[in-house]
């Protein structure tokens, strides 16, 4: 009973704190209302009996890739967003896309309850840190090593990216581009 | 008394659905990375609910996986982002329309 009343309530916390970042215009205060949704989910976590999952939730999410988002919010010094001001039929198309998904979950919900699924009580042992690093460093070695290349070439991309040219080289072909247009004409 | 596994796939797709509406609505570039990454955890409640009623770590384990992915995705993603903004002083996505003419 309680574990039902922690799940609604972190269910319509993380909804509630889903569309309002949807609604602001502001780009700062749709991150911290996603902040709000990473941890509400952390607890549905807890509930779900994987504890491992919900710290690492809220160090990578919460505490890594939400800093990143506002940093970059502040350093750009953003101005609110304006919406979809030149593409109108792009309000239809998203319209349609909600209703179409919100049909398709509300599907997926009744055949899950008709679907007779038992919790398989034996087996709470899944959630725990030392099944999931046993499982890690065994059956999944490929994957976790395939992430580490990942992340290393992520780092090495995201430093080439960021770093400041002594003239951007896209600028000089747009330059180059517009001299050529001005000649012909 | 636990929720069953409908109401966390139920709470999955609505989350996914706001993610997917807000890609489409948002025109800025940090937006829609926002609305990306909502929409990634709402995969993730998704493995993590099956993980906990098939009693398998394997869902975790993905878990996992996709949170690494996603960390890759906001260094690299916000580097294009930044790298954009110092061309166009702007970052909305309506700007990037240089291969258009």
């Amino acid at each position: 009973m309680v574990g039902t009343a922690l799940f609604f309530l972190f269910a319509g916390f993380a909804i509630m704190c889903a569309i309002s970042m949807v609604y602001h215009k502001n780009p700062l205060y749709s991150a911290i209302s996603l902040v709000g949704v990473f941890i509400s989910l952390s607890c549905i976590y807890i509930t779900l009996a994987a504890p491992f999952i919900a710290a690492v939730q809220i160090l990578i999410y919460a505490g890594a890739i939400m800093v990143l988002v506002v940093f970059v919010i502040m350093l750009l010094n953003l101005d609110d967003d304006t919406g979809p001001n030149r593409l109108k039929y792009l309000y239809t198309l998203g319209g349609g896309l909600g209703v179409v998904l919100l049909a398709q979950t509300f599907f997926i919900f009744y055949a899950v309850m008709r679907a007779p699924n038992a919790p398989s009580d034996q087996t709470l042992s899944a959630g725990k840190t030392l099944t999931i690093g046993q499982a890690m460093y065994t059956e999944y070695l490929l994957p976790v090593e395939i992430v580490g290349v990942l992340l290393l070439m992520a780092i090495i991309g995201s430093v080439m990216l960021a770093r400041r040219l002594a003239q951007p080289q896209l600028e000089i072909v747009v330059e180059r581009e517009s001299d050529l247009r001005n000649d012909e004409q | 008394m636990e929720p069953s596994l409908a109401s966390y796939l139920a709470l999955s797709g609505i989350l996914f659905t706001i993610g997917a509406v807000g890609v489409i609505f948002k025109r800025n570039a940090l937006g829609m990375f926002m609305c990306i990454e909502l929409m990634l955890n709402a995969v993730n409640l998704t493995f993590v609910a099956f993980s906990r009623y098939y009693g398998d770590t394997t869902g975790q384990l993905f878990v996992f996986m996709v949170m690494s992915v996603a960390a890759a995705e906001a260094a690299v993603g916000l580097g294009i982002i930044i790298a954009f903004f110092r061309n166009k002083q702007s970052i909305d996505v309506d700007d990037a329309s240089i291969l258009k003419n």
